[in-house]
């Protein structure tokens, strides 16, 4: 264990140090001129002149080579110092914790009803097959198909307006959180609901699982026993990653539903040249990604420990 | 166990407990929900001061009325002396900021010269020095007249703060205003929540709170109208009026605003620099079908680029129809010809131009279409590109802009003559005006009325202004915006201001 987190802290780092200096190349080789967009997003486009421009310029030292500008943040990143937003000026890591709290809390919410869906469908398709597994692969294919933004309009649509159960859009009350998470969730246990499906039913199938019925166990002891592990490491493993794509990825729900989530703040910070943000974001992401599949590795030993030390 | 009356008293002490405590918050019903779709980046006032004006946070020492004539506002009265060159305003003197200290002259000269250093309204205003004369009179002192002076005290960069609410390089880090509300919770970018003040020193409102929400997505923002969840929304997108209408719970409130779509043209580009190439551009619009199929408003199209409310800038007789037999005269007297693709050209050099254009507004990048598409029929080359509104600032710089079309808010600062100066007040232009235009009447004349004080000659030269543009199309304009906003009936009292500075929230009343 200890080795497995040694190694993963070490992975931290080259990732950190990876995604930070990627994202201030591909920023800096980005056309157009940074100061007019920062201009732009300060004062607004009725208000971004030449003048606003000049006054970013100097005040940010633009002028500075694209070098040095990397050592100062390569320096400050050492001391634990992400920066300010070249926009609100205010400092990064306040802007992120505000956007990351709310994607996760969305991101959670969002998973916690997919697998609510999810789980007993897949299971269930897995166990009966025949119209029902059609009927769900039908429905799978056509949630997965149809855009994000199209499954939370019509969720608007139902729910908003015809029933007016939840609000349209904002955030700060638990009842505006449940149609993004529905949103999301419908377009997650689409795709997780099949994993599961595949998974029970090569469970279900194997010889190993045709022996604990044959001993004798009931349905469930035979399930308990033997199904539920057996399914859960893919299923846990895919997990993992889908959160991660989740909570980059929901750029559409999010300024759907005016969420300030870390997806649509980012994709703000782009069209800003808000490069201090843009590199706490995608650090943060980095990071994130290092410390899930970390979890999904000791979860998945502690579900299977057949394979030994955990390397 | 208590006896019955003392249960009765437990009762009712817990009830008014929490009826006091229900007033304390802002709730569903003790709200007025706002939605409309910037967010601000800051609190600063010169960055999205509009935000807290609107809200009746921050106030300025003037104001404007629906006409564009200034009006007392944090000051009671102002004088123009020694021929423009000195403004004494007198404050009001029971003006109390949100943290119960009272406004003076030094907070109000602190504020303005904290303003004057930001970019935006203040740039180019000839101040020399901005001083108190008395506990209630402040001087402006200017090294030349500007007439537009009392329009720029009158814009959100010029709100007064209390000096407690600046931080560090003179950046406002609290909105500590004077406005009928006072900021209640501030979440940079997308929400702020005002609440009444009860010490304000006009009109007081009559609402608890109001809430401000940033809803980026038009779509959005008309479901929440629909649903009743916002009561006041603004920028209605323009097909969704129909069924808007249609509500019983909703009004649809139509206003015009002194902002124009216009081309920007580069004057000094080889293609366009003839006049003749710049009437037959503007000949080929069909203005009407924009107007119509994309706005939604057909009484918006116009081939001037002020309003005719600001009648000194608006030229009496002006056509606007699409004439495509004038417009193929003109490029043909200019010697192109077309080619056997349909493309014009001329010494084997096809007639193809760039317009850039940008997304913050979203009938904009359908509009250039629109223009690329009309253009095409007499033989014009446009291609659209879709960038962030800075590149056409950018490209003025650099001189690379073809063509852009932009949305421009001549209201920003009441007086229009304040923006025309920056926009065509020199040979070069101006970041959001003409491009490489030179007439000098216009130039030198523009200048010259920031000091005119006649006001029979001030018209008269403002209409040879106006004349010249319409006739040498510098800016081709295609259409006013009108703004759409959805009311709910269970408010009252809502009305637009045309400047955009106030959103009048003190105004309103619940319908009981």
């Amino acid at each position: 264990m200890r080795q497995l987190l040694l190694k993963r802290l070490l992975q931290l780092i080259a990732v950190s140090w990876g995604v930070g200096t990627l994202t201030f190349i591909l920023m800096r080789s980005l056309p157009g001129d940074m100061a007019y967009r920062i201009a732009a997003s300060r004062y607004g486009m009725d208000a971004v002149d030449s003048r606003a421009a000049d006054i970013v310029r100097e005040e940010l030292g633009l002028d500075q080579g694209a070098l040095s500008a990397y050592w100062q943040w390569f320096t400050d990143l050492l001391s634990w110092n992400l920066g300010n937003s070249l926009v609100s000026g205010a400092p990064v890591s306040e802007s992120l914790w505000h956007m990351l709290g709310h994607s996760l809390l969305l991101a959670g919410a969002g998973m916690a009803i997919a697998l609510i869906i999810a789980i007993p469908l897949g299971l269930a398709s897995a166990y009966w097959g025949g119209w029902l597994d059609r009927a769900l692969l039908t429905a799978s294919t056509v949630m997965r198909a149809v855009p994000v933004f199209v499954i939370g309009l019509l969720a608007v649509i139902v729910f908003a307006l015809e029933w007016n159960l939840f609000p349209v859009a904002g955030f700060g009350t638990p009842a505006h959180l449940v149609l993004p998470a529905l949103t999301l969730a419908l377009s997650l246990a689409a795709m997780s609901n099949r994993v599961i499906h595949t998974e029970a039913k090569r469970v279900f199938g194997s010889s190993f699982y045709e022996f604990a019925r044959m001993k004798g166990l009931s349905t469930w002891q035979a399930f308990k026993h033997h199904g539920i592990r057996n399914i859960a490491v893919p299923v846990v493993a895919f997990l993992g990653i889908q959160l991660i794509t989740v909570v980059e990825g929901v750029v559409m729900i999010e300024s759907l539903f005016s969420w300030p989530g870390i997806g649509h703040g980012l994709a703000h910070a782009i069209f800003a040249r808000d490069i201090p943000l843009i590199q706490g974001a995608a650090l943060m992401m980095g990071v994130m990604f290092v410390v899930l599949n970390t979890l999904v590795d000791i979860a998945c030993h502690y579900l299977d420990p057949r394979g030994g030390r955990i390397a | 166990m208590c006896p019955l009356h003392a249960r009765k008293l437990c009762l009712l002490s817990f009830v008014t407990f929490m009826a006091l405590n229900l007033n304390a918050t802002p709730t569903e019903s003790n709200t007025v929900k706002i939605n409309a779709a910037f967010e601000f980046s800051s609190i600063d006032p010169s960055r999205s001061g509009y935000v807290f004006t609107r809200m009746q946070v921050l106030e300025t020492l003037l104001n404007v009325d629906e006409k564009g004539a200034l009006t007392a506002g944090l000051a009671s009265d102002w004088e123009i002396l020694e021929q423009g060159k000195r403004w004494r305003l007198t404050l009001r003197d029971d003006v109390v900021f949100h943290n119960d200290t009272p406004m003076t002259a030094a907070s109000v000269v602190a504020a303005l010269n904290i303003a004057k250093e930001k970019p935006g309204a203040w740039q180019g205003v000839p101040v020399q020095a901005i001083k108190a004369v008395s506990d209630h009179q402040i001087d402006i002192e200017l090294t030349q007249a500007y007439q537009p002076l009392g329009a720029i005290l009158a814009n959100y960069a010029s709100s007064i703060l209390a000096p407690e609410a600046y931080g560090q390089d003179n950046v406002a880090t609290q909105l500590i205003g004077t406005g009928p509300f006072s900021a209640y919770e501030v979440t940079v970018p997308h929400r702020l929540v005002v609440e009444k003040f009860d010490q304000y020193w006009g009109q007081k409102a009559q609402i608890e709170y109001a809430r401000y929400l940033t809803g980026h997505r038009a779509e959005a923002r008309v479901l929440q109208a629909r649903s009743g969840q916002a009561d006041i929304v603004f920028g209605l997108d323009p097909a969704a009026l129909p069924t808007l209408k249609r509500l019983p719970n909703l009004e649809v409130v139509r206003s015009d605003l002194p902002r124009t779509l216009v081309v920007k043209v580069n004057a000094g580009q080889a293609f366009l620099s003839p006049v003749e190439a710049r009437q037959a551009l503007s000949y080929a619009l069909n203005r009407q079908g924009i107007a119509m199929a994309v706005l939604r408003s057909p009484e918006s199209a116009t081939a001037q680029i002020l309003p005719p409310y600001m009648s000194d800038w608006y030229v009496a007789n002006s056509d606007m129809s699409q004439d495509l037999e004038k417009a193929n005269a003109l490029l043909a007297g200019l010697g192109w010809q077309k080619n056997s693709d349909g493309w014009l050209e001329k010494d084997g050099q096809v007639f193809e131009i760039d317009m850039i254009t940008y997304a913050d507004r979203p009938e904009l990048t359908t509009v250039a279409t629109a223009i690329q598409d009309q253009w095409k029929q007499v033989g014009v080359k446009l291609n659209v590109n879709i960038t962030n509104s800075s590149a056409i600032p950018a490209g003025h710089a650099d001189d690379s802009l073809d063509t852009a079309l932009i949305a421009r808010n001549y209201g920003s600062i009441a007086s229009p003559l304040g923006t025309l100066i920056k926009d065509m007040g020199q040979a070069k232009g101006g970041d959001w005006g003409t491009m490489n235009w030179s007439n000098s009447y216009v130039q030198s004349t523009l200048t010259e009325l920031l000091s005119e004080a006649d006001a029979s000659v001030f018209t008269q030269k403002a209409q040879r202004i106006a004349q010249a543009i319409y006739d040498e199309k510098p800016l081709i304009p295609v259409a006013y915006y009108v703004q759409q906003t959805a009311v709910n009936k269970r408010l009252e009292g809502f009305r637009f201001d045309p400047y955009e500075r106030s959103f009048f929230l003190n105004e309103l009343t619940w319908v009981k």
